[in-house]
C-alpha cells in the first residue's frame, strides 16, 4: 500500500487544535441516544435466566410454565439455535449454554414479555435441572493434573502430554540463549507475580433492540464497539445473510474492549424472530459483572539477569493466563509485549492459555499487556535498585530504538520509547522531594496498535458543506478527530464538516473500534477519501477552465491552476465547485476502502508517587505523570484524556479491583459497591506529556493512543508502593490488607 | 394490577403519570416519560449516573420510588439548559473535553450544578468529594474536576 511519508514538516491548520466535539451538545443535554435509550412500536422486554452454578451439566429445561404465563411472547433456549458454524460455536455457547453451564451467570434461557415484571416472573417459572460439577477458577489450580476439566478434546498439539485438559495452548517468542545470558549476569531476579481478573467497568450496561420480520430481514440497534462485527457474528449464529441484517450502533457508554463481542444480541434477535415483535434487552450491572468479558487473571514467572552496570543479559518469562470458560485468553499478546520495550540479546517468553469456570475474557485495553508489564517492569526495578542504579537510566540503557529487533520478531522503525524516558528524566516530577512513607515508581509500556478493514465515504453537499460517513463507534471523541482530518485535508473550516457513524448497510466492512485503530486507520481512510474528492473537484475546475486536469492543484480549500503555464484563472473554492456539480457531471464524493497497515507501535513511561499508611496499608496516589508518544496528536485534549483514563484504570487494577470467587466458583462482588473502581476523591490530577514521533505509516504521522496508557501503571504503582512500604509487592491488587501483611512480614521472608 | 397516579413537577412543568408501586423514579423518567437523559449504570445507587434533584436535594433516582415524587419538584439533565442557552457547566464540559463516552455526563452535570449552588467557591478536594458518588470510567476525572473548578471561577466573576 502506497502511503505518504511524513519526512517533511507540515504546517497543520486544524490538526493539533482543540475544537468542540460534534456530539458535545447531545451529550451534555441528555439528548444523545445510548443503547437503552430507544423504543420501538410493540416492543417487548427480554430477560435472561442465568446459571447459579459455576460448572453444571444441564440435564433438562422445562419452559412450559413460563410459556403459559400471560404476557410471555417467546422463550428461547439453546435448542432454538440448532447447529452453528464452527467459527462462532464458542460465541454461541457463551451467549446461551448448551450441554453445560460453565460459569456463575452463564445464560441458560431467555424470555420476551410485554413487561419487565412479566419477564422476571417468567424466568422464575423456567425449570432447569442441573448436575453440579466440580469447578475451578484459579489459573494455577486449573493447570494441575486432576483439576476439573471444562472441555474435552480442545487441547492443542502445542501442549505437552500429561497436562490438564484446561491447558489449551502454548506459545513461545524470543531469540538468543537465555542460559548463556544468565551466566553473564551479576545478579538474577526470579519472582512469581500474580494479577487478579478485572472488568472494563464501562458505566453503560450492554443493551440492544432487535427487530426481525418473517421475511428474514432484521434491524438491530446496539451499544457496541463494532456493529459490523455484531452483524457478521449474529448472521452466522442465526443462519442469516449478512446483507439482511442491518445493525446501527448507538452512542456507546464506554467499552475499553468489553464491547468487542456479542452477549445479548443473538438472543434478542432469536426472541424477536419467535415473537414476531421488537425485543429490547438491557443488562443489569450484576449481569455485566457476572457474565460479560472481564480480563484474564494471571500467574507469571520472570527471570532476568543484569550486569552491575545495568545491562540486561537475559530475560525470560513464563505467563499463565486464564481467559475464562473458552479458549482465547490474551496470553499470546502478553507474551509478545512483555519485553517489547527492550533491546535484548537473549529473550524468551512462554505463554499458556488456560480455561476456568469464569466468564470468557473479552479484550480489555491493551489485552494481555498490563499484567506482563507488571511482572517484567517490577523485576527490572528490583534489579536496578539492587545495584543502586537509576531505574530510568537502566531503561534507557536497555531501551528499544529504531532498528531494534523486538522480542516478538519484527524490527522497529522510528519509535518513541526513549523519547518518553528522556522526557520523564527531564520532568520536575522526577526530582521532586518525597516524604516519609512515600515512594516513587516508574515503568514503561508497549502496545502494538492495529489498522484493519476500514471504509470512509465523504460527500460534498450542493451547498459545499461536507459529510463524512465512517463505520466505527465513537468511544472517546473520534468523530471530532475525523472531522478535523477531513477539514485539514480539504482546507476548509472544522465547522464545515460533519461526521456520522453509518450503519452496516451504508458502508463496506469495518473492523471493530479496537487496537487503538480508529484515529489511525479511519483517519487515514478519511484523508484518502478527502483526497479522492479533491481530485474530482480539480477535474471539474479543469473542465470549466478548459485546461488539463493535471494542471490543477488543490490548496487552501480551492482548486487553482498549477503554475503560470496552466493559465490564469481565479481559484474555484469548494463551495463554488459544489454549486456547479450537477452541471459538471453530477454529485461529488470521495471514498476510500483499505485494510490499513502501518499502525505504528506505541510506548509510554509512567511516573507515580504514592504514600502508604503504615497502620492500615492503604495507598494514596499523590502525583502521577504520563509520558507517551502519540505520533501526531490530532485533538490533544482527547489524547490527554486517553492517557489519563488509561492511567486511572491502571490505578484501579493495581490497588482495588478484583474478581472475588468463593470456593464454589460463585462471584462474590458483582456490583460497583464491592467491585470498586476509582472515584474522584481517590485521585490527584493526572499530568500528561505528549511526545510526537511521527508514525511513517500515517499521512499525518498519527499513532493510536488509547491502549498503551494502561500498560505501565500496574508496575509503576507496584514499584512506588514497594519503595514506600519497604517490601516488594508481587501480587495485585495491592489492597490494604495485602500491603499490611507484606509490611508485617518484612525481614521474615 | 392497580397503578398509582402521581402528580409532580419535572423541570418546572407539572406532570402526571401512572406507575407501578415497584417502579423507581428512574424507571418512570426513562420508560414512562421518555426522559432518557438520566442513565442507569447500576440500579443500586453506586454509580450516580441517574442523579437528579428532588426538591433541590441530589438523589440517585434508582433508589427512590416513582410514587414518592408526588407533590415534589424533580430536576433532570433535560432541564439544565434554558432553551438554546447551555448552563455554564455544560458549555465548559464541552470546551474542556470533560467527557469521553458521555454516559456519566448527565449525572455529573446535575451533581456539579447542585454543588455550585451550595458552594460557589469549592476547593479541588471539595469537588472531588462531592463527585465521589459519580463514577466515570473514561476520563480519570482530571478534566471533569478542572471543568467544574473553572466554571465556578467564571460564575463567580460573572456574579
Amino acid at each position: 500500500m502506497a502511503l505518504d511519508q511524513t519526512g517533511k514538516t507540515r504546517d497543520f491548520k486544524v490538526v493539533g487544535t482543540r475544537p468542540n466535539r460534534p456530539d458535545g451538545i447531545d451529550k451534555v443535554t441528555g439528548r444523545a441516544r445510548f443503547g437503552a435509550d430507544i423504543v420501538a412500536p410493540g416492543m417487548l422486554t427480554g430477560r435472561i435466566l442465568r446459571s447459579p452454578h459455576a460448572h453444571a451439566r444441564i440435564l433438562r429445561i422445562d419452559a412450559s410454565k413460563a410459556e403459559a404465563l400471560p404476557g410471555v411472547k417467546a422463550v428461547v433456549t439453546r435448542a432454538d439455535f440448532g447447529d452453528v458454524p464452527d467459527h462462532v460455536a464458542d460465541i454461541m455457547d457463551n451467549c446461551m449454554a448448551g450441554a453445560k453451564a460453565l460459569y456463575d451467570g452463564h445464560a441458560v434461557a431467555a424470555v420476551a414479555a410485554n413487561s419487565a415484571a412479566v419477564a422476571r416472573k417468567a424466568l422464575r417459572l423456567i425449570e432447569v435441572e442441573y448436575e453440579v460439577l466440580p469447578s475451578v477458577t484459579d489459573v494455577d489450580a486449573a493447570m494441575r493434573p486432576g483439576a476439573s476439566v471444562l472441555h474435552e478434546g480442545r487441547q492443542q498439539e502445542t501442549v505437552p502430554g500429561g497436562m490438564s485438559g484446561n491447558v489449551i495452548s502454548r506459545v513461545e517468542f524470543g531469540h538468543g540463549d537465555i542460559e548463556a545470558g544468565l551466566k553473564r549476569a551479576d545478579r538474577v531476579v526470579t519472582r512469581i507475580y500474580r494479577t487478579a481478573a478485572t472488568h472494563q467497568g464501562y458505566i453503560e450496561p450492554h443493551a440492544c433492540l432487535a427487530t426481525m420480520g418473517p421475511d428474514g430481514q432484521a434491524d438491530l440497534w446496539v451499544c457496541t464497539q463494532g456493529h459490523y462485527m455484531v452483524r457478521n457474528t449474529c448472521a452466522a449464529i442465526l443462519g442469516m445473510e449478512q446483507g439482511q441484517l442491518r445493525v446501527t450502533a448507538s452512542e456507546i457508554g464506554g467499552g475499553f474492549g468489553g464491547k468487542t463481542t456479542v452477549f445479548l444480541e443473538p438472543v434478542a434477535l432469536m426472541l424477536s424472530r419467535k415473537a414476531g415483535r421488537p425485543v429490547k434487552m438491557v443488562m443489569s450491572r450484576t449481569e455485566v459483572l457476572r457474565a460479560t468479558g472481564p480480563t484474564a487473571s494471571t500467574s507469571i514467572d520472570v527471570k532476568i539477569g543484569m550486569r552491575k552496570d545495568g545491562k540486561i543479559t537475559a530475560a525470560f518469562a513464563e505467563l499463565r493466563y486464564q481467559g475464562g470458560a473458552y479458549p482465547g485468553s490474551p496470553v499470546d499478546m502478553g507474551s509478545m509485549s512483555a519485553f517489547a520495550p527492550y533491546d535484548l540479546e537473549n529473550v524468551k517468553t512462554v505463554g499458556w492459555d488456560v480455561v476456568t469456570n469464569r466468564p470468557k475474557a473479552a479484550a480489555y485495553r491493551a489485552p494481555g499487556a498490563p499484567m506482563a508489564a507488571f511482572a517484567v517492569e517490577s523485576a527490572i526495578d528490583e534489579l536496578a535498585k539492587g545495584f543502586g542504579l537509576d531505574p530510568l537510566e537502566v531503561r534507557l540503557m536497555n531501551g528499544a530504538d529504531k532498528g531494534t529487533r523486538a522480542s516478538y520478531g519484527p524490527t522497529y522503525p522510528a519509535i518513541g520509547l526513549k523519547a518518553t524516558l528522556e522526557a520523564a528524566r527531564a520532568h520536575p516530577h522526577w526530582k521532586a522531594p518525597l516524604g516519609e512513607n512515600q515512594g516513587r515508581g516508574v515503568a514503561c509500556g508497549f502496545w502494538f496498535n492495529f489498522g484493519g478493514d476500514t471504509c470512509v465515504s465523504l460527500n460534498v453537499t450542493p451547498d459545499g458543506t461536507v459529510n463524512v460517513s465512517e463505520g466505527n463507534p465513537d468511544i472517546g471523541g473520534s468523530r471530532a478527530s475525523m472531522t478535523m482530518m477531513a477539514a485539514e485535508e480539504l482546507g476548509i473550516p472544522y465547522d464545515q464538516v460533519r461526521t456520522i457513524i453509518a450503519d452496516t448497510g451504508s458502508l463496506g466492512q469495518n473492523e471493530v473500534t479496537d487496537g487503538s485503530r480508529v484515529t489511525f486507520a479511519v483517519g487515514l481512510a478519511t484523508i484518502e477519501a478527502a483526497r479522492a474528492a479533491k481530485r474530482e473537484m480539480c477535474r471539474r475546475a479543469a473542465m470549466v477552465w478548459g485546461i488539463d486536469e493535471d494542471a490543477v492543484e488543490w490548496e487552501d480549500g480551492a482548486a487553482r491552476p498549477a503554475g503560470p503555464n496552466a493559465g490564469k484563472f481565479p481559484p474555484m473554492t469548494l463551495k463554488e465547485i459544489a454549486a456547479i456539480a450537477s452541471n459538471s457531471g453530477g454529485p461529488i464524493a470521495g471514498h476510500h476502502e483499505v485494510n490499513a497497515e502501518g499502525a505504528g507501535v506505541s510506548f509510554a513511561t509512567h511516573m507515580v508517587d504514592v504514600e502508604v499508611d503504615p497502620d492500615t496499608g492503604a495507598t494514596r496516589i499523590l502525583r502521577y505523570t504520563v509520558f507517551q508518544d502519540a505520533g501526531k496528536a490530532v485533538h490533544p485534549s482527547y489524547v490527554e484524556g486517553q492517557f489519563q483514563g488509561g492511567a486511572v484504570q491502571g490505578i484501579g487494577w493495581a490497588l482495588n479491583e478484583e474478581y472475588i470467587y468463593d470456593k464454589d466458583g460463585i462471584l462474590q462482588n458483582p456490583g460497583f459497591l464491592d467491585y470498586r473502581i476509582p472515584v474522584a476523591s481517590d485521585l490527584p490530577m493526572i499530568d500528561t506529556v505528549i511526545l510526537e514521533i511521527p508514525n511513517p505509516g500515517h499521512p499525518y504521522g498519527v499513532r493510536g493512543v488509547g491502549e498503551t496508557s494502561i500498560v505501565p501503571p500496574l508496575a509503576a504503582i507496584a514499584n512506588a508502593v514497594s519503595a514506600a512500604a519497604g517490601v516488594r509487592m508481587v501480587q495485585l491488587p495491592m489492597s490494604p490488607p495485602r500491603i499490611l501483611a507484606a509490611m508485617q512480614g518484612r525481614g521474615r521472608a | 394490577m392497580s397503578r398509582i397516579h402521581v402528580t409532580t413537577t419535572i423541570n418546572g412543568d407539572e406532570t402526571d403519570f401512572l406507575c407501578d408501586a415497584e417502579d423507581t423514579l428512574l424507571d418512570v423518567l426513562r420508560d414512562r416519560l421518555g426522559l432518557t437523559g438520566t442513565k442507569e449504570g447500576c440500579g443500586t445507587g453506586d454509580c450516580g449516573a441517574c442523579s437528579v434533584l428532588v426538591d433541590g436535594r441530589l438523589v440517585c433516582s434508582c433508589l427512590m420510588l416513582g410514587a414518592e415524587a408526588e407533590g415534589r419538584e424533580v430536576a433532570t439533565i433535560e432541564g439544565m439548559a434554558r432553551g438554546d442557552q447551555l448552563h455554564p457547566l455544560q458549555q465548559k464540559f464541552i470546551e474542556m473535553a470533560a467527557l469521553q463516552c458521555g454516559i456519566c455526563t448527565p449525572g455529573i452535570l446535575v451533581a456539579a450544578k447542585s454543588l455550585l449552588e451550595r458552594n460557589p467557591d469549592p476547593s479541588e478536594e471539595e469537588v472531588r468529594y462531592w463527585l465521589a458518588g459519580n463514577l466515570c470510567r473514561c476520563t480519570g476525572y482530571d478534566k471533569i474536576i478542572r471543568a467544574v473548578m473553572e466554571t465556578a471561577a467564571d460564575m463567580r466573576r460573572a456574579s
